[in-house]
Order: structure tokens, then sequence, then C-alpha cells
């Protein structure tokens, strides 16, 4: 079986060109893969770029250098290069992403913006109702929620959301960019074992953990993005 | 030296009929297509029958028998008017019986008199264009015949049921020509419509001001549009004709006094006094007679 | 991916006279693909949506279409019947002004109704009740069907606009600054509203608009154009949180952040 995630050689800079076209590497040299049911935590002291390895990976941001292969259906599509449509196909089967904040929509509510990645597949409204339902049951949102827009919600309420989005579908990689940044004990506890379920069902994890507990208690390795800084490799 | 001499024959020049015969054969040739042509002044103003009298003085012969009417009758001022026009422009013989004309000029009717083969209806017409009134750009509504894009007349027809609950389009009610041209039968009421469609007569209809000049030759399909749940219908009415008992025709109301008395004629003058002279009396009639 | 484009543009350009509209516009648009075309007044992106919708001439380049039998038109050979006959079965055009789009002395239900009275629908019933089931979803109180959109808000018409388009299942919608002249608030509605309807009916979608929110709810991918020339194009959210270009910089740079 192929791995399913492959980052090989990557190189990333920002040209600033509101600020006279001055140039800021941001990584470079990112070669690093993800097995099935492998959860690897990226580490390193904050703004040293995991955040935009993420972003590169999930295509949010573009690649200078390098390439990033995904095991999309039997295949390897390289995202780096993909075009648009290839992406947004990667991301609808293969590649989930839970982010920091959740972008929210008017007017959908909580439940149907956990619903939405499996309406996407095909899946009936019904059963994909049902099944953001029980996330959200087992995330601890109250119940009196689901049916609102989540624009109103806490930090706390509105990120349970997003890892309910992010975790309802069966994506063969799901990257994490600190889900449990503002939650609770009781739902760490439960977004970790979800994590561990996940790995258990083969999905390759990519995430970025501040908290340490967390970090300890999913993280295969720790990947540590010091090395790819250019800073480091220029000092 | 006759009055005649004064003109010449049947009021315009010949370079004119001309023209104006060139606008009537290739109307004939598309039916309910528009034809444009380059309508003159008449010594009569704009909705008096420019365009009809027009078409009328184009096809005109000195052995034509012309009837002219408005609105079904013979008698009154418009079609006395043309009528006095051609007699003294043409010299032509005048009648107002249906059956003996050759030609007739009206106005917003069509005889109840079966047309039969060699006569002429000649139409006058207002506004010749039926898409007008939802479609103001006449750019546009030219591309919309080309295209046969006719959905916008439906448009008029749904409005009518949105707001009535039924076609309530009374006159002017819009007919598609030989599966093509959608045209405006002119200001008749839709009770003439079912007369248009595979008559044996000539249609033809000028409208003056607009300079447009259409036809529907002899044997033409004339359809008037509708819904498939909502069908065309004609008027109908509750009495007959209170002075000749006619049924199945087409209806004037008078107003008798100012207590709300009324009667309901013959709109076809000529039609109801050729029935009274064949020993037909309606209600009124009846009335009347047994007074005296 | 057995799916084909269903529009190719190849190298469009338009000049009026000297002056370039647009120039060297080159892009597919797939099945259930939503475009923004960004850019400031004057970028070209008007022009560019017109040649694309048939509305201008291009003055060189060509755009074909993928019709329902399978084949590739392109536009420009076309006859006048047939494109016009595209435009109102195959393709919706929404006017940013939404009395460009509408009979305004029409009802709402005529006006929903009146493509399907185009394409030969003769049931009076079949068609209120069509209409009447747009209304609805474009969130119009059914009770208005007879009313003129002269008594309509602005966010209402834009929706009757839309629901106007949408009603024969096209699969080609073209979007001029749909929510240029409306509240805030109307906006959201709308937006959101379009977005529903576009993800549940599989519409492709090429939405010109200076309002990069409106490009980022909406649009799968995007182009940003500047002085007739695109010059950047991608993902949309690539474009928007990874802008390359300088212009580009300073479009996603100017957003007010609330």
């Amino acid at each position: 079986m192929a791995t399913p995630l492959v980052v090989s050689e990557v190189a990333k800079s920002f040209t600033m060109h509101l600020r006279d076209g001055i140039r800021l590497p941001v990584v470079n040299g990112v070669s690093f893969s993800v097995k099935k049911g492998e959860c690897v935590v990226l580490g390193g002291p904050s703004g040293v770029g995991k955040s935009s390895i993420l972003k590169m990976l999930y295509g949010n941001y573009a690649v200078d250098a390098g390439q990033i292969l995904i095991e999309h259906q039997g295949h390897l599509v390289d995202l780096a290069h993909a075009a648009p449509r290839a992406v947004l196909e990667v991301r609808r089967d293969t590649l989930g992403y839970v982010s920091q904040f959740l972008r929210v929509v008017p007017r959908v509510s909580a439940l149907d913006v956990v619903a939405e990645p499996l309406l996407a597949r095909g899946v009936e409204q019904a059963a994909a109702r049902e099944k953001a339902s029980e996330l959200l049951a087992k995330l601890n949102l109250p119940r009196a929620l689901w049916q609102l827009p989540p624009a109103t919600f806490s930090g706390g309420e509105q990120q349970r959301v997003n890892i309910a989005r992010g975790f309802i579908t069966d994506h063969a990689i799901l990257l994490l960019d600190e889900p449990t940044a503002s939650l609770d004990a009781t739902n760490r506890r439960v977004v970790v074992e979800m994590i561990a379920a996940k790995k258990a069902e083969g999905v390759a994890l990519l995430g970025i953990f501040h908290d340490e507990e967390v970090r300890d208690a999913v993280a295969d390795r720790v990947l540590d993005v010091s090395a790819f800084s250019p800073r480091k490799v220029a000092a | 030296m006759t009055d005649l001499a004064t003109y010449n024959f049947a009021y315009l020049d010949e370079q004119t009929k001309r023209m104006i015969r060139r606008a009537i054969l290739k109307a004939i040739s598309i039916p309910g297509y528009q034809v444009p042509f380059a309508s003159r002044e008449m010594p009569m103003p704009y909705g008096w029958g420019t365009g009809g009298v027009q078409v009328t003085a184009s096809i005109l012969g000195p052995k034509d028998v012309l009837k002219v009417i408005d609105q079904g009758a013979d008698d009154t001022t418009n079609a006395v008017s043309i009528r006095a026009f051609f007699q003294k422009v043409a010299n032509v013989a005048v009648t107002t019986k249906t059956r003996d004309a050759t030609i007739i000029q009206t106005r917003h009717r069509i005889p109840e008199e079966t047309l039969t083969a060699g006569q002429t209806l000649v139409y006058q017409v207002p506004i010749p264009e039926p898409l007008r009134f939802l479609e103001p750009r006449e750019t546009e509504t030219r591309k919309m015949h080309a295209l046969e894009e006719y959905g916008l007349m439906h448009v008029k027809l749904y409005e009518d049921i949105a707001r009535n609950g039924h076609i309530a389009t009374t006159y002017a009610y819009p007919v598609k020509v030989e599966g093509r041209y959608v045209m405006d039968p002119s200001p008749t009421p839709k009770f003439d419509n079912p007369k248009m469609h595979m008559s044996e007569a000539l249609q033809l209809f000028g409208a003056g001001r607009e300079k447009r000049i259409y036809a529907v030759p002899p044997h033409t399909d004339v359809v008037s549009l509708d819904f498939e749940d909502h069908p065309f219908e004609i008027q109908h009415f509750d009495k007959p004709c209170a002075l000749c008992g006619a049924e199945h025709v087409y209806l004037d109301e008078v107003v008798l006094d100012d207590k709300g008395g009324r009667m309901f004629v013959c709109s076809d003058t000529d039609h109801c006094e050729d029935r009274r002279e064949h020993g037909h009396a309606g209600e009124m009639l009846a009335r009347q007679e047994a007074a005296e | 991916m057995t799916q084909t484009p269903l529009l190719k543009v190849n190298d469009v350009s338009k000049f009026y006279g000297s002056r370039i509209g647009c120039r060297n516009v080159s892009f597919e648009l797939w099945p259930g693909e939503v475009l923004a075309i960004v850019g400031e007044s004057g970028s070209g992106k008007t022009t560019l949506l017109s040649c694309l919708s048939t509305r201008l001439m291009p003055s060189s380049g060509i755009v074909e279409y993928h019709m329902r039998d399978g084949q590739y038109r392109d536009l420009a050979r076309m006859g006048e019947a047939e494109r016009r006959f595209l435009m109102r079965t195959d393709w919706g055009f929404v006017h940013q002004n939404p009395a460009d789009g509408l009979r305004m002395t029409v009802s709402a239900g005529a006006n929903v109704g009146e493509r399907l009275m185009a394409v030969g629908d003769r049931h009076y019933g079949n068609i209120r009740a069509t209409a009447a089931d747009w209304l609805r979803r474009v969130e119009i109180e059914e009770d208005r069907i007879d009313d003129q959109p002269r008594s309509f808000s602005g966010g209402m018409r834009q929706r009757l606009q839309i629901a106007r388009n949408l009603v024969t299942s096209p699969r080609l919608v073209f979007m001029d600054e749909p929510t240029g002249g409306l509240d805030v608030s109307v906006q959201a509605r709308l937006l959101d509203l379009v977005r529903g309807l576009v993800h549940d009916l599989g519409l492709s979608a090429i939405i010109v608009t200076h309002d990069l929110a409106v490009a980022r709810l909406l649009s799968h991918r995007m182009m940003v154009m500047k002085d007739g020339l695109v010059i950047e194009q991608g993902l949309t959210d690539r474009v928007l949180d990874d802008p390359r270009e300088p212009y580009t910089q300073l479009l996603v740079s100017s957003i007010l952040q609330v």
C-alpha cells in the first residue's frame, strides 16, 4: 500500500510587493511522509512555518518548489502542481482539514455545516444529518445550538463544529491545525479519542498541537519544523 | 366637368398605388408578416382609417362594389365618410349588402355573413405590432418575429388569467397565421377570430400611421393563441338580437332610457336588416308591432 | 475524471478601436464549477463576461460551448436564432440591476414563467405551479406571485431575477455583480441563496464581482484582471490566502476587516 502523503523538497517564500518586493523565506527543503494510521505532529517554535506547511498541503498556499504527493483514488496527485479542480476533488474525497477558525457561512445551521462534506460526496441529506448529529453529540455541543448558524457561537463551540465537519468524512488524510486550542479538558479528551479512532481506521494525520498533553496523547512522532527553516540554514 | 376629373382615380397617384400593391403582394406571399410601406398623407386624420383607405384605393377598380363598415354598421360617421370619399374620387358603386360587395373596408368587425371567394376584406389597423405592449423596442420585436420567439405573447395571456381568472382579452386577440407569424387581427372582437380561419376571402390589413401592411390570403390557417387548460373561447350572449332575433351573432348594447332599460342588437346592421326583411323579428320588434 | 469542460475559452481579446477591453484570455470552465472574475472597474471583467455570453463579439479568439448533444460549438459561428435559444434555455444571465433582467410591468409569476412559455409550455396551471415553486425556492412569499416586481424590494427583485433565469434548469449562469446594489444584510442572504442553488443544481457559473468576499463565498476558482489581462488565477482560497501578483496583494490587503 502506498504512503498516503509524501512531501518532497518543498520550499515556500512570500514576496511582499507592497513592501518594496522584499522576499520572506518561510521553509526550505521540506521532506517527510505520513503513513497510514500514523499521526505526525509538526513541532517547533511559533513562526517557524508549521501553519504554512499545513496550508501548502491543503492548497491554500502556493508552493515555490518541490512535490506534495497524495494518494488519491489509487493514483498519485502532486498537489503542488495540480489544477484547481483536481485540488478540489482531492479535498472532497481524500484530504480533510480542520482549521483553527471556522469560516462561517451566513444562515446555514451548525448541523448542516457539519453535514456538508458528506452532501458534497453525494450522501443523502438524512443520512448526512444523522452522522452530523452523532458527532455534535459526541463533542457535547448543546443540542439547542444545532439548528442555529454558528456565527454567534463562542470560540469553543465554533471549534467543535469545525472538528465535527473535519471528522465526518472517511478522508484518508486529515490535516489538523490546533483543533483543541479553545476546548476544555473534557472536549479535548473527546478529540483525542476521535483522533485515536481515525488512526485505528488507518487515516494518516498531520497536525499542529500546542497543548503538550494532547500532543503526547496523539503523536506517533514529532517533526521539528525548525529543521526546514531557511533562517536556520543561513545561520 | 365631373368631380372625378379633379383627382386621379381613387385619389392616389399611380406610382403610389404600385408601391402599395407591391407591399400587398409581399404581404400575401408571407401571411401575417408586417410589410413596411411608404404611407401617404391622406385627406383625413390618422385614426380614421388612413391605412385601410390606402389599401382600398390601391386595389379598387371601376367595376368594384364597395362596402364600408365601422363597428359593423354602415351608417356611422367613419363608414359614411369613407364611402362618400370613394364615391367622389373613384365613382365606384357602393352597397351596404355584404354579399353584393367585392371590397369591404372595415373598422373593428368582420361581417356576420360568411365571405366568399373573390371578396376582399380591408381592415383599418391602429397598431399592427402584437408584441408592442410587452416589448416596446421595434428592433427587438422585429427580431422576435424573425426568430419566431413568441413566448412573450403567452406572457400577456398568462397575465390575463392571473388577474381575471380567464383570458380577458376580448378584442385584438392575437392569432398565429399559417403556423408562423403572430398577428394582431386589429381591434375586432375575438368573436370574429374564427371567421378569419380558412376564409375564402382575401384579408388585407393597413396601418397608415405605423406604415405597415399585412395580409391573410384565402384558405389560410388562423389560430387564436391560448393555453391547454384555458382554451380560446368566443363571447357568448344570453339573448338573441332584440330586433331580428338572430343568435350566435355579435351584439351591441343599446341603452334605452335612464332607468336601466337596454337592449342588445346586432352590431352588423346589414345582417340585421336582411333578417328583418326576411320576416325575422326579435323581442323589441315584436313588442313594437304589438303596440301598433 | 471523465468529464469534459462546459466552456472552452481560447485566447479571447476584445478591442474598442485602439483601446483594450480584454486581451488573450484563455481558460476552461468545468461542469459544476463557479468561477469568479475580479478586478476594479475598467479592468475588463465585464467586457470579458460580455464576450463569453455572446453579448459582445470578441475581436479575436474562440469561445466554445459544450452543447447538450455533446458537441462543442463555436459561439461566434452559431446562428442568432440558435444563440438566443441557448441563452434562454441552457444559460442564464443575472444583471446587476434587476430591472435590466426583469419585465417590470408583468407579474412575478409571468416573469418566472416567460422562459417556460418561450420553449413551448402551454399549460397555464403547470406554468403557474412551477413559478410558485421557484418563488418559494428564492424565498419570495407565494402570495406575491401576481404582484409586479415594481412593488418588490431590491433584494426580492434580484431573487426574482435569479428564479426567472433558473426555471429552465440552465447549465451555465453568468452573473454581473449580482449583489452590487444591495444592502449588506440583503447581500448575505442572496449570496447564501445563490450558493445553495448552485450547489443543489450543480450549476456552472461565471461571476463578475469587485467584492472579494463574494468571490470567496461563491467561487471555486478565480481570475484577477487588470488592464484587460488576467494577471493571476487559481483556486479561490489560494489566490486570496497567498496572492502572488502585486496587484492581487493590493486588492487583498484593501479588504476592510470587520
